[in-house]
Order: C-alpha cells, then structure tokens, then sequence
C-alpha cells in the first residue's frame, strides 16, 4: 500500500514553518504506511564545491567528532556537521567524487542516505508520529520536503529498506505501487555507472531518474522517459535541488490528490494528509490525470 | 435537523447514527460537519434521509446507499456510491476514480469531473457527469446510463452489455466493442430525462450515443454449446 506525501513552498516566507507543516501530513498517511517512515528535505544549501551529506551509524553513541577530524585532516578541508538520532548532517568543503569514494574505504560501516548540496533524507524503522518526533521534524526549515510511510509486502521491514531512496546527488523519489521491470533495468543502469544500494524496485526507478538526468535530461524529459521505460504501477513524487513532479503511470491505479494555492503545492496519496495545510478550504485540489507530468521548478 | 462533527465523532457513530433510522425514523434531514477526505462517509444508509457532507470525502463516501439522498459539498475520493441501490447522491466537486462502481440503481451526478473507472460494471445506475470522464468509463457496464457532459477518456464502454452510453465531448478512444450509434427519438427522450432529473442543462441534441455493438464471445450463440 504506502503513502506518500510531498510539499513544495511556492511562498518563501513559509520557509521557516516547512517541517511543521509537513508533520500532520506524514503522520496523515500512518493507515497506510506504519511499519516505517522517511523524508526528504531540501534547504541549507551549502556552496558550490561543497557536498553536504546525510550519514547514518546504527550505533547512537558513534564518534561523529572523530570522523569529521579524520576528513578534515586526511582531505586538508572545512568540516561542519551536526547529529540528529542515528544520523549526521556532514558539510564538507569538497565535492562529492572525492568525499564519497573516502567514506567507502575508511568508514565502511557508514551509511550515506543521500549527498548533494541541500538534500537531507532521514529515515527509520516504526510509526511516522515517532520518526517525525525521533528527527524533530516540526522544527525543520527548507523550501520543499517529500516523504514515504511504508506498509512492506514485497521486502523485510528493515531501515535500508525504507524510503525515500536517493541515487544522485539532491535527486530523491518516494514511490506507491510496484514496478515489473526493474530487474532488468537495473542491470542496465550498473553498466551505465548508477550504483545501487538495496533490490528494491523503488530505488530503480530514483536511479533511472539520476541517469537521465546525467545525460541532459531536464526533470520533465527525464520523467517523459520514465513514462516510456518503466513498466508497472506507480505514482511517483520527486524532489531535486529546485525542483518538484509529480507523476502516474497510465493506467493510475494508485491514488493521488494535489493541491495548490500562491503559497504551495502539496501532493498527498489521500486527501486526509492535505487537511492541515493553510488555505486548504480554497485550495485548488485536483486528482493530478494519468501519464502526464506535473512540475514546479524555482529560479535560480 | 441534526448536525455531526467528524472531528468530534468518528465516522462509526455517524453511519451508526444514520442506520439506527431504519427501524423508526427519527430525523429526516443530516448534516455532517468537518469531514477532512475521512473514508467509509454515510455508507449503507437504507432509509430515505437527506444528509448533507460539508467538505470533502474520501473513499467508497454513500456506499450501498438505498432510498437515501447524500450530497458533497466538495469533492469525493474513489468509489463514491459504488454498489448503489437507489436514491441520489450527489458530488458538488470532482469524484476520483470507480465512482458508481457496480451500482445497481439510483441516480449519481457528479457537478466537477470523474476520475478513471467511473461506472465501471455498472448495473442499473444511472450517472450524469458534468464534466469530464477517465479513462475506462462503463468498463463491462451491464445496465443503467451513463451521461458525460464533457470529454470522455481512453477505453470508453470497454466490454459493454447494455449500458447507454451518452457523452457530449469528445472521446478519445472507444474500448473494445463499442461503437457510436444512432441517436433515435427514444433516445433523446432518455437523456432528456437524465438530465431533467439530474438538474443538468444541456441541449440532448448535442450528444452522441455508444453502446455495444455485441460482437464479443459472449453475445454469440455458438459459443453456447460449450456449456
């Protein structure tokens, strides 16, 4: 089944108030999500050259401190970072091809949830009222955030398998429905150079995404191919550094509901999860149509 | 006429409320306040009430619904009056999709547009659409009508029996075996009717007629000796 939920700031005094309005949303979709939850944020951003990058341990007491002086020495660059539960938001002066292939040989028991220049993907095992509350999400600020509750069928319910999935840098997508063809496509992808973390058919379609996008792709080109290559059902909602879309496969089997005022755009698996927003009453709501793509881009 | 928070009383005291009607009717006329797209809204009502849902709904809103008359005052999730018996329900807003789902009498209308599915293996409801239909409206429709004031999705009628099919607009594909056909006297005076009843204008003469063409396995008689 799974929910999923997404908002989008249209109005940048709102900024402040992202993950306060976004709460009751994730928490909305706990009928059809409970075994675990997770979000994708966007803001903060750090500088060109530089990566942030969300980075999880299992063990809460890890030595953050110690890791972030080992980059600092052994890369000669700026460290900032800050740890929320199992999870560290590390900002570092360098750009990710040398910091992620430094992760991979002297911190191999670290987990990097995404990496980027504003993205932050937090996620864990249980309720989405305990996530929101684990991470402190009320208080988050940002310009746009996407979010996942998940009722597992086809895989353990387990943290690495929970969503949202991120395979390129600030590109996330949170996914309800299943896709038939992702084994093959995502043999094509590792020959192409997207590497993957778990089997899940979701994060095939995140790294179908960061692939076009590679090669040139604008959002909506990389979504009209994505209408073409994927196969099976789904309802997508994507967030990259300035951009959000919302997507269904042809036959639009799995539900969504959008809403739209001069202060935002929300997208929602059911309307329940829409019903906190401000200005709801007046709202635009509308059932986006199948096969066509919604998108919201800021200027730079 | 008696009033219901859905936010100070859940879903089950108000249908439980609304079914208690049937042994002895009490309140004739409903209002349901606050309703936040909750599911399962005014479901399997069987007694002739009037209950008016301020707000939008969610799933399966006016389910089996008999005698009863439901209005929404905003739009409706998948599968509003799905199964119907009789009565009326009717969608002030946009329904989602399989609205009227096997329906077997009653009137639906819905005033915004109607998702995909919508009427799908209907049996004797009739459905009048302001707006536009999805893709696979009437799918293996049996009885009843269906009216679109608008445009009418990819797969219109698929697998028809007898459903009357009546669209304005235009329809991008016809599923398979149906066709357009002629709009006689009787037939105008059909959707004359639907639309009088559903509280529509619109000049019948602008609408086409589809229906069955009767072609597939199960209209041919020489398929009966396999039984």
């Amino acid at each position: 089944m799974c929910g999923i939920v997404g908002l989008y700031l249209k109005n940048k005094a709102l900024e402040s108030q992202l993950g306060a309005l976004f709460t009751p949303m994730l928490i909305a979709m706990t009928d059809r999500g409970p075994d675990s939850a997770g979000f994708a944020i966007y803001g903060d951003e750090v500088a060109d050259g530089s990566t942030k990058l969300t980075l999880r341990h299992p063990d809460e007491n890890y030595d953050w401190d110690c890791l972030a002086s080992a980059i600092k020495d052994d890369l000669g660059v700026t460290v900032e970072w800050f740890k929320n539960s199992k999870v560290a938001v590390f900002k570092v002066g360098a750009e990710v091809d040398v910091v992620q292939p430094y992760l991979a040989e002297n911190a191999a028991d670290i987990l990097i949830l995404s990496a980027g220049q504003s993205i932050e993907i937090l996620k864990e095992v249980g309720l989405p009222k305990n996530i929101a509350e684990t991470f402190n999400l009320a208080s988050m600020k940002g310009s746009h955030i996407i979010g996942h509750t998940r009722m597992a069928t086809e895989s353990a319910v387990t943290m690495e398998g929970s969503h949202p999935f991120s395979t390129g840098q600030d590109l996330c997508l949170v996914h309800n429905g299943s896709l038939s063809n992702h084994n093959r496509l995502r043999e094509e992808l590792k020959r192409e150079g997207v590497t993957f973390q778990t089997d899940n058919d979701s994060e095939v379609a995140a790294g179908y995404l960061t692939n076009r996008l590679r090669k040139g792709d604008t959002l909506n080109e990389a979504l009209t191919n994505a209408l073409k290559d994927l196969d099976g059902f789904f309802t997508f909602t994507i967030g990259t550094r300035d951009g959000f879309a919302v997507v269904r496969d042809p036959i639009a089997c799995k539900p969504a509901v959008m809403a739209e005022t001069d202060d935002y755009v929300a997208m929602a698996s059911e309307y329940q999860a829409l019903t906190t927003l401000p200005g709801i009453e007046n709202a635009k709501v509308w059932e986006p149509e199948p096969e066509t793509i919604y998108v919201w881009e800021r200027d730079q | 006429m008696k009033t219901i928070d859905l936010q100070k009383h859940t879903v089950r005291d108000l249908n439980q409320a609304l079914h208690d009607q049937v042994e002895e009717c009490t309140i004739r006329e409903w209002e349901v306040l606050e309703p936040k797209g909750q599911h399962n809204i005014a479901c399997g009502l069987d007694q002739n009430l009037s209950v008016d849902i301020k707000g939008h709904a969610g799933y399966f809103c006016a389910g089996m619904n008999k005698k009863a008359h439901v209005t929404i005052f905003g739009n409706a999730g998948q599968g509003v009056a799905e199964n119907m018996m009789s009565g009326t329900v009717r969608v002030k807003g946009d329904a989602s999709q399989a609205a009227g789902a096997t329906a077997h009498g009653g009137l639906l209308v819905i005033e915004g547009n109607a998702g995909a599915r919508c009427g799908i293996s209907m049996k004797g409801v009739d459905i009048v659409v302001k707006g536009n239909v999805g893709h696979m409206s009437c799918f293996m429709g049996q009885a009843g009508s269906l009216v679109v004031c608008g445009d009418a999705g990819d797969a219109l009628g698929d697998s028809l029996y007898e459903t009357h099919i009546y669209v304005k607009g235009s329809v991008k594909s016809l599923g398979a075996d149906c066709i357009e056909k002629e709009m006689r006297a009787e037939h105008i005076d059909e959707l004359t009717d639907l639309l009088n009843r559903a509280g529509v204008e619109e000049d019948p003469k602008a609408f086409k007629r589809y229906g069955s063409a009767r072609q597939l396995y199960n209209f041919k008689v020489d398929n009966a000796s396999a039984y």
